[in-house]
């Protein structure tokens, strides 16, 4: 129970300054992040995070399953993205078994990740908001995150946990109705922007609150190993999109969003301008995308299709083969990193040849941003904090794992 | 599989910004090299690894510092394998360094002081597999409860648990 130990961190000997503790649970914390601030009547001295609460050991149990099976473990990570998640691992051990993936797999991808990106940030929008003081905008974010979740449910069958990605594609074709639900949803989605902004970037109360807090300096974010919007803000002209393409990306057209003052404000501004550039995406992705296979020419990976099954010997054994005994994965070891909606979302696949993997490390960004934090909130008042966590836009699955 | 077979000739990588920039600082420091899969590791020793990241962050040859990880080879001696990726912005390139250690003495310098986003990786390590990093400014369990025995990422750790 030593993370219930009244005080293990903050030396309470100075007279000036007292200790107060923030969470686990507190509604602003967004999930089970403790922290220890050290204050000086309102002011933040110091700012210790203390992390675990939900930690789960998936890294550990990733080792004890086949490598389809840990696709429904890297969900669990971070709930908000799922699929963003599901992209990395997948893309990791399609690295490992140095494999080619058909183009209709690769456009679906990214028009999925892209819609878990615009999801992400509308939690982000609506609870950051809500924070801040701002009640209404969270009921306009969650109006359309139910307009996505239903897309997910049709592609699916899940709304949060979609596990859809498979190592060589995907789990199955996209439903009649799918591509007609999301150019409704990319068709609109535009101006629901416009009415996020209508409430909150004209907003005085909203600047006042964002304005000049929780600064974090460019050399200071490199540092701490800020990655995503969070870093973008304060001046780092870094997206793996654009700069280290992946899944396709150097096929797209989009902005990448920066400000300089690297304040929330200032992150506030650039997540809300890549809402608008994940649309434009989502658009070019729907308009461009091919036709053709949606799983690779891999019958010892990919799991056959159910017909094939019914008629070919062949398949059968595959499919047998591939559930009770997995395949197996060139010996090898593979950093892949991808942009998170949080940040550098990396994943390192260790194989020894075997069926399981041998480790499996998530470099998540949150666990990274949150180390900024300390140092964003130093000198701030206590107030100010509660905006600072929600601008660096931390999930604690993700952070705890 | 349509992939070139690992290249580990340190000759042939020399032309690699951050070998050339390695070798050309302490020769000394690196145990060897290996391309793989378009990703270039460096196994540096063990006494080098906080200089040799030092030297690649003045030289401005690499600008971030990713993530700090760790594998367990047991029972392969040395088991464990730290592993830094490395970034360079400029560049837009990656590199790993690792480092082998053994279970007996699992102990390595701290790359916190160059690299403060180390700081939470380093515990992370320090906590599921009990390697020491020293001069870490803060090393406590992270993850696991501060009474917890055991290190649950070595893999002479039961899966379930110890019952």
């Amino acid at each position: 129970m030593g993370h219930l130990t009244a005080n293990p961190v903050v030396d309470t000997t100075g007279d000036r300054t007292m200790v107060l503790n923030m969470g686990p649970q507190h509604p602003s914390t967004h999930g089970v992040l403790r922290l220890l601030l050290e204050i000086d009547g309102e002011i933040i001295v110091r700012m210790v995070p203390d992390i675990g609460f939900l930690h789960t050991g998936i890294e550990k149990t990733c080792e004890a399953k086949f490598y389809q099976q840990v696709v429904p473990l890297t969900d669990r990570i971070d709930y908000l993205c799922p699929m963003v998640n599901n992209l990395c691992y997948v893309l990791a051990v399609e690295k490992l078994l140095g494999m080619e993936i058909p183009p209709r797999a690769v456009w679906m991808r990214v028009l999925l990740t892209e819609l878990q990106r615009i999801s992400s940030h509308l939690v982000w929008l609506g609870t950051h908001a809500m924070d801040i003081g701002a009640m209404s905008v969270f009921l306009y974010c969650f109006r359309e995150r139910e307009d996505l979740l239903r897309i997910y449910e049709m592609v699916s069958g899940q709304r949060m946990m979609t596990s859809y990605f498979r190592i060589g594609g995907l789990a199955m074709e996209p439903p009649i109705g799918f591509f007609a639900a999301v150019k409704k949803f990319v068709d609109v989605f535009p101006e629901r922007v416009d009415e996020y902004e209508n409430l909150l970037t004209g907003n005085r109360i909203f600047i006042d609150r964002l304005k000049n807090v929780a600064k974090i300096s460019k050399e200071d974010a490199l540092a701490l190993g800020v990655t995503g919007p969070s870093l973008r803000a304060s001046g780092v002209d870094w997206d793996l999109r654009r700069d280290m393409p992946y899944c396709g990306y150097e096929n797209f057209k989009f902005k990448v969003p920066t400000a300089t003052d690297g304040d929330v404000w200032a992150r506030y501004i650039c997540r809300v301008q890549e809402l608008r550039e994940s649309q434009k995406i989502c658009r070019q992705a729907l308009e461009g995308m091919p036709s053709g296979s949606i799983k690779a020419e891999a019958p010892k990976v990919v799991l056959p299709d159910r017909e094939k099954m019914k008629t070919q010997m062949e398949a059968l054994i595959y499919h047998f083969k591939i559930v009770t005994e997995g395949f197996t994965v060139p010996a090898g070891e593979v950093y892949q990193a991808i942009e998170s909606p949080r940040g550098e979302m990396g994943y390192y696949v260790v194989s020894d040849g075997t069926a399981k993997p041998m480790r499996v490390h998530m470099r998540s960004p949150s666990y990274a941003n949150l180390q900024a934090l300390s140092k964003m909130c130093e000198g701030a008042l206590i107030a100010d904090a509660v905006a600072a966590i929600g601008s660096i836009d931390i999930v604690l699955g993700e952070i705890d794992r | 599989m349509p992939f070139a077979p690992a290249i580990t000739d340190l000759d042939q990588l020399k032309d690699r910004a951050v070998v050339a920039s390695l070798l050309g600082w302490n020769s000394a420091a690196i145990a060897g090299a290996k391309l793989d899969r378009d990703e270039l590791s460096i196994y540096i020793v063990r006494e080098s690894i906080r200089d040799a990241i030092t030297h690649l962050k003045e030289q401005k040859v690499t600008d971030f510092l990713s993530d700090v990880t760790c594998a367990d080879f047991y029972p392969r001696e040395p088991r464990f394998e730290v592993a830094y990726h490395l970034l360079s912005i400029s560049r837009k390139e990656r590199v790993r360094l690792k480092v082998k250690l053994s279970g007996e003495d699992p102990v390595i310098e701290s790359v916190t002081p160059v690299w403060p986003s180390a700081n939470f990786f380093e515990r992370e390590i320090f906590d599921l597999f009990g390697i020491r990093f020293l001069g870490h400014p803060y090393l406590r369990r992270i993850m696991m409860p501060e009474d917890w025995e055991g290190h649950p990422l070595r893999k002479d750790y039961p899966v379930e648990g110890f019952r």
